[in-house]
C-alpha cells in the first residue's frame, strides 16, 4: 500500500522532474561547443515535442542568446544567432532523428532515419524497431532497416552485431562498409562475418564504380563535345584555324550571367534564365562571328598562319575588353534547383544533377548541328561551297554570305556551349584559354571535317581521361591521353573518321 | 580657345623649367630632408590582380593615414606604385627599379612563392627592405626581408591539429589535395612528416594534385568519397589555390559530401575567394588563418572602419594578407621611429622585438628570425560569405621557419 502510494507520488513528480531536465537542458545550448553538443544530445534523448523546433531553429541558425544565458527562437533580425560548429551539427542529426523518426511527413522520416544511420547509437534499437513496424513507405523502411543494422552494430552483445552485420551485407552501401570495417577493428571475433559482408558490398560497390567512372568520362566528353562543336564547323568544315574560339565559349559564359543579373528583378521569369540564356549566347557570339568574318578573317582566306596569328590577337583583345567591362573578378552564376544535387539510380549509383544535364544539352547541340547541315538549305549551300567554291557560285550561291553564316553558325554553338561551361567552370575572362587546346586536340583526333568524330573523339577522350585518372592522377592522366593523341596521330595523320573522295582534297 | 593659347604656353614653360631645375635640386636635398618613399610591388594585371590589388590599396590606405598623422621623422610619406604584371621575371626587374631608380626606403610585396623567390637576390645584392605579407611554406629566411604572414606551424599544422581534435571531428585519415606548385608540395610533405608522427600510417594519407584552373572535380571527389569509407573518420586538408576553388567546393556540395562526415579545412580560400560562391552548401566547411574579417576587437573595428571609409565599396571585404600588410606597416613605422632614421641596417636592428596590437586581437612580436609571432585560428565557413571562428590559440605562436619535419633542416636549426 504505502509502496504504491510512492509510485503514484513519483509517477506525479516525473513531469516536473522531466521540466526540469529539459529547462537544464535548454540552458546548455547557450554554452560551448562541448555543452551545446551534451545538451542536444540530452534533449533528443529525453523526447520531449518542445525540443523540436529549438533544435530545428539552432540548426538554421536562428536561435539567439537571452540576457540571462539561455536561450530563444529569433523574432526578425534581433541578436547575434547561436553559432554552431560541426561537432554540434553531428549531434543534431541523431537528436532531430530521434524527435523526427515518427513525423508525419515522409521526407522528414527519411531524413530522420539517415540520421539515425550516421549516429548509430544502440539507444535508438527499441525506437527504430517501433517506427518500422508503423512505417508504410518502402523506401523509408528500407532507410530505417539499415538505421536498425547500424545501431545493432553498435550495440555491445555480439548476437546483436550479427544482426546487424547480415542486414547491412543486404543492403548496405559504401558508408556501411566503412561501419563494418571499423566494428572489425574492435571485436576481431566477428572478422569473418564483416569480411563475408563486405565482400557482398563490393561486388555491388563495382557495379556502382564502373558505372560512376562512365558517367564522369561521358561528362567530360560532353564538355569536350560542346566545346569542340563550333570549331568542327569553323575549322573543319570552312578550314579556318580561329584561335579565339575560346574566347566565343567565354562571352557565352558572360552572356549567361548578363541574361540572369537582367530578370534577377523579374521573379516570373528568373528561373526561365538558363534556358533563356542559350538563344541569347547563341545571337551574341553569332554576332561577333559575323563581325569577325566579315571584318577580318575574308581578307585571309587561304593563308592560314595568318588567320592564326591574327585570330589569336583578337582572341587576345575579346579578353581585355571583357576583363575592363566587367573586372578580373569571377562572376557568380547560381544554378537553379534542378540542378544542383544528385540524383540516385537503382544499384546506389549516384550522378550529379548538372552533368547529366549537361550531356543531355550537349547531345541535343550535336542533333541540331547535325540538322541544319543536313537538312536546311543553309546546310546544303554550305556543303556546296566548301565542296566546290566555283562551281557553288555560278549556281547563284553567293559564296561571301554562306561563309559569313558559317563562321556565324560555328560561333554561336561555342556561345552555347559557353553557357554550359557557366555553370560548371569559373566564369572569367581567361575561361576560354582552357578549352582552345581541348578544342583542337579533340576535332584533330575525330577526324577534320566529321561532326560523327567530333563526337566519338569527345567521348573516347573523356572515358579514357577519366579511366586512367584513378592510376595516374589528373595531371598524369592528362598527359598521358595527349601522348596517346600524338602517337594516334602518326599512324591515322587524319583522325579517326578521315574524310574521302573529292572534298578531302582541297 | 585662342586666348587661353599664351596662358598654357607659360604653363608648359613653368614645367619645362621645373623639370629641368629638378636633377640640380636633388644633390642638395639631404638625406632626411625630402619625403620618406615606400615601395609597392604588387601585381595590378594578370592572373594575381585579383588577390594583390586589395594589397597595393592597403599599402597606399596606411601611407594616406600616417601622412595625416603627421608623417613619419617628421617628413612626408610617399608610396611609389610598379606593376610586376603577375609576371615573376619582371618582380625582379621592378625591384631593382624601385630600389636603384626611386632609391625606396622599403618595399611592401609580392603574394606568390616564386615571386619572392625573384626578388630576393636583388633586396639582398642592394641591401633593400622587403615586407612579404602571405602565408607560406617556410624554408627560407633572408635578412633583408620581414615576413609577416604565417611560417606552416602557425596554419596548416595547427589546423590538422584541430581536425584530428574531438571538437574537430577526430579524423584519422587524410586527403591532402592541392594545386601542383611549389607550395602545396612542401606544406604536404610537411604535414604528411607531421601525420607520421601522430601515429597516422601514408596508407591513411592521400595525396593528389591537380593544375591552376582545374575545372573538373568529379573524379577526385569520388576518390575521396571512396577513401573516406574505409572505417575511419576522414577530413581533406586543401591546398587548392585560386579559382579552382570554385568548382571544387561546388562538386563538394553536389556529390552531397557535408561538412559533419567529411570536413575540409583549406589554406588559401579567404574572404576575398569566397566573394564568387554561392556559400550556402559549404557551411561548416573550414579554412585556417590567422585572421578573419569576423574578429571582433576594438583594433579590428578601428581596421574595418579605416578600410570602409577608404575605399567606399560596402563590398569590399578585409582578409588575412591585408592585416598582415597592415601589421607590417605599423611595425616599420615604429622601427623608423625609435632608429630615428629610415637606413635599412639600423631599422632592421630596431625591428627585432618590435610589438604591435594586430587587429586579429592579439600582440604580435617581430623575432630575430624575421617572422612575427601570430594567434592561429580555425574559421567555419558560413552563409554568408563570412567566417565563425571556431577554435584560436591562447596565445601568439612564434614562427618555426625551419620546419622540424623536414630531415634536412636539422642541422640549421642547431647552428
Amino acid at each position: 500500500m504505502l509502496r504504491s502510494l510512492l509510485v503514484l507520488l513519483l509517477l506525479l513528480a516525473a513531469p516536473a522532474r522531466a521540466q526540469d531536465a529539459f529547462t537544464d537542458a535548454l540552458r546548455g545550448l547557450g554554452g560551448n561547443f562541448q555543452s551545446q553538443a551534451e545538451a542536444v544530445e540530452k534533449l533528443g534523448a529525453l523526447g520531449d515535442p518542445r525540443a523540436l523546433p529549438l533544435l530545428q531553429a539552432l540548426a538554421e541558425g536562428r536561435l539567439v542568446k537571452t540576457a540571462d544565458g539561455t536561450v530563444q527562437l529569433r523574432e526578425g533580425d534581433a541578436g547575434e544567432p547561436v553559432r554552431i560548429n560541426n561537432r554540434v551539427r553531428v549531434a543534431l542529426r541523431g537528436a532531430l532523428g530521434r524527435l523526427q523518426l515518427l513525423s508525419p511527413v515522409e521526407a522528414e522520416r527519411a531524413a530522420a532515419a539517415d540520421g539515425l544511420f550516421r549516429s548509430r547509437s544502440p539507444e535508438n534499437i527499441p525506437l527504430l524497431e517501433d517506427a518500422l513496424g508503423r512505417e508504410s513507405s518502402p523506401a523509408v523502411r528500407e532507410r530505417m532497416a539499415l538505421a536498425l543494422a547500424a545501431s545493432r552494430l553498435a550495440a555491445p552483445q555480439e548476437g546483436v552485431k550479427r544482426q546487424g552485420i547480415l542486414v547491412l551485407a543486404e543492403g548496405g552501401s559504401a558508408v556501411a562498409r566503412g561501419l563494418l570495417l571499423e566494428a572489425r577493428a574492435a571485436h576481431p571475433a566477428l572478422a569473418p562475418e564483416i569480411d563475408a559482408a563486405i565482400a557482398a558490398i563490393d561486388r555491388r560497390l563495382m557495379l556502382k564504380t564502373a558505372a560512376e567512372t562512365a558517367f564522369q568520362g561521358l561528362s567530360l566528353g560532353s564538355v569536350l563535345l560542346l566545346a569542340a562543336l563550333g570549331l568542327a564547323v569553323t575549322f573543319g568544315v570552312m578550314g579556318v584555324i580561329n584561335m579565339a574560339h575560346g574566347e566565343m565559349v567565354m562571352l557565352g559564359a558572360y552572356t549567361t550571367v548578363m541574361v540572369q543579373e537582367a530578370l534577377r528583378g523579374i521573379p516570373a521569369l528568373a528561373p526561365l534564365s538558363l534556358p533563356l540564356s542559350v538563344p541569347a549566347a547563341f545571337l551574341v557570339t553569332a554576332a561577333v562571328g559575323v563581325a569577325l568574318e566579315r571584318g577580318l578573317i575574308r581578307h585571309l582566306y587561304g593563308r592560314p598562319l595568318e588567320t592564326l596569328l591574327m585570330t589569336f590577337g583578337v582572341g587576345m583583345i575579346i579578353q581585355q575588353a571583357v576583363r575592363l567591362i566587367f573586372g578580373a573578378q569571377n562572376r557568380e552564376v547560381l544554378s537553379p534547383a534542378w540542378m544542383q544535387g544528385t540524383l540516385s539510380l537503382p544499384g546506389g549509383i549516384e550522378i550529379t544533377q548538372n552533368r547529366l544535364w549537361i550531356i543531355l544539352f550537349a547531345l541535343a547541340v550535336l542533333g541540331i548541328t547535325i540538322a541544319a547541315i543536313r537538312f536546311t538549305r543553309f546546310g546544303l549551300e554550305m556543303r556546296a561551297v566548301v565542296q566546290n567554291r566555283r562551281i557553288a557560285a555560278t549556281m547563284g550561291i553567293r559564296t561571301g554570305r554562306v561563309d559569313a553564316m558559317t563562321f556565324a553558325f560555328g560561333s554561336g554553338i561555342a556561345g552555347m556551349a559557353g553557357v554550359a561551361v557557366s555553370q560548371i567552370d569559373n566564369v572569367s575572362p581567361n575561361l576560354g584559354t582552357g578549352y582552345i587546346i581541348d578544342s583542337f586536340m579533340v576535332v584533330v583526333f575525330g577526324g577534320v571535317g566529321s561532326l560523327a568524330g567530333t563526337m566519338i573523339g569527345a567521348f573516347t577522350l573523356g572515358i579514357v581521361n577519366k579511366m586512367l585518372e584513378p592510376w595516374a592522377g589528373a595531371v598524369l592522366a592528362k598527359i598521358a591521353v595527349l601522348v596517346g593523341i600524338m602517337l594516334f596521330i602518326q599512324r591515322r595523320p587524319k583522325g579517326l573518321f578521315a574524310l574521302k573522295g573529292r572534298a578531302a582534297e582541297p | 580657345m585662342i586666348h587661353r593659347t599664351p596662358f598654357s604656353r607659360r604653363a608648359l614653360l613653368a614645367g619645362a623649367a621645373g623639370t629641368l631645375a629638378l636633377p640640380a635640386l636633388r644633390p642638395a636635398l639631404a638625406q632626411g630632408s625630402g619625403p620618406i618613399k615606400v615601395g609597392v610591388l604588387h601585381s595590378l594585371s594578370g592572373t594575381m590582380a585579383i588577390s594583390e590589388t586589395a594589397l597595393r590599396d592597403t599599402v597606399l590606405m596606411m601611407v594616406e593615414d600616417i601622412n595625416a598623422k603627421g608623417g613619419l621623422l617628421g617628413r612626408k610619406v610617399e608610396a611609389v606604385v610598379v606593376d610586376p604584371a603577375s609576371n615573376w621575371p619582371l618582380f625582379a626587374e621592378k625591384a631593382r627599379e624601385l630600389l636603384q631608380v626611386h632609391k625606396v626606403d622599403v618595399t611592401f610585396g609580392c603574394w606568390t612563392s616564386v615571386s619572392r623567390k625573384s626578388v630576393l637576390p636583388v633586396f639582398e645584392e642592394l641591401n633593400g627592405l622587403l615586407f612579404y605579407p602571405v602565408q607560406y611554406e617556410g624554408e627560407e629566411q633572408s635578412k633583408n626581408v620581414f615576413y609577416t604572414g604565417a611560417a606552416p606551424n602557425q596554419q596548416a599544422i595547427p589546423a590538422v591539429e584541430y581536425l584530428m581534435s574531438d571538437d574537430g571531428g577526430a579524423a584519422r585519415r587524410i586527403a591532402l589535395l592541392g594545386t601542383d606548385y611549389v607550395y602545396p608540395r612542401t606544406t604536404n610533405r610537411i604535414l604528411r612528416a607531421y601525420l607520421n608522427s601522430k601515429g597516422i600510417a601514408d596508407a591513411d594519407i592521400l595525396e593528389e594534385y591537380t593544375p591552376f584552373g582545374h575545372s573538373d572535380w568529379q573524379g577526385i571527389v569520388s576518390r575521396v568519397k571512396a577513401f573516406a569509407n574505409q572505417g575511419k573518420k576522414t577530413a581533406i586538408v586543401s591546398t587548392i589555390n585560386g579559382d579552382a576553388n570554385v568548382p571544387f567546393y561546388r562538386e563538394l556540395g553536389n556529390q552531397g559530401i557535408k561538412a559533419e562526415d567529411i570536413p575540409s579545412v583549406a589554406f588559401s580560400v579567404g574572404e576575398e575567394e569566397l566573394a564568387g560562391i554561392d556559400t550556402r552548401p559549404l557551411v561548416g566547411h573550414l579554412a585556417a588563418w590567422n585572421y578573419f574579417m569576423s574578429v571582433e576587437s576594438p583594433v579590428n573595428t578601428a581596421f574595418k572602419a579605416m578600410w570602409a571609409s577608404y575605399i567606399k565599396n560596402p563590398k569590399r571585404v578585409t582578409n588575412d594578407p591585408m592585416e598582415a600588410t597592415y601589421t607590417g606597416f605599423r611595425m616599420w613605422a615604429q622601427a623608423v621611429t625609435q632608429a630615428k632614421t629610415t637606413a635599412v641596417d639600423a631599422v632592421r636592428g630596431a625591428m627585432y622585438g618590435q610589438k604591435v596590437e594586430a587587429p586579429c586581437g592579439y600582440t604580435e612580436e617581430m623575432f630575430d628570425n624575421h617572422h612575427l609571432s601570430k594567434p592561429v585560428m580555425i574559421g567555419e565557413i558560413m552563409e554568408n560569405g563570412q567566417f565563425n571562428v571556431v577554435y584560436k590559440t591562447p596565445t601568439a605562436i612564434k614562427a618555426e621557419n625551419w620546419s622540424p619535419f623536414i630531415p634536412e633542416n636539422a642541422n640549421r636549426r642547431k647552428g
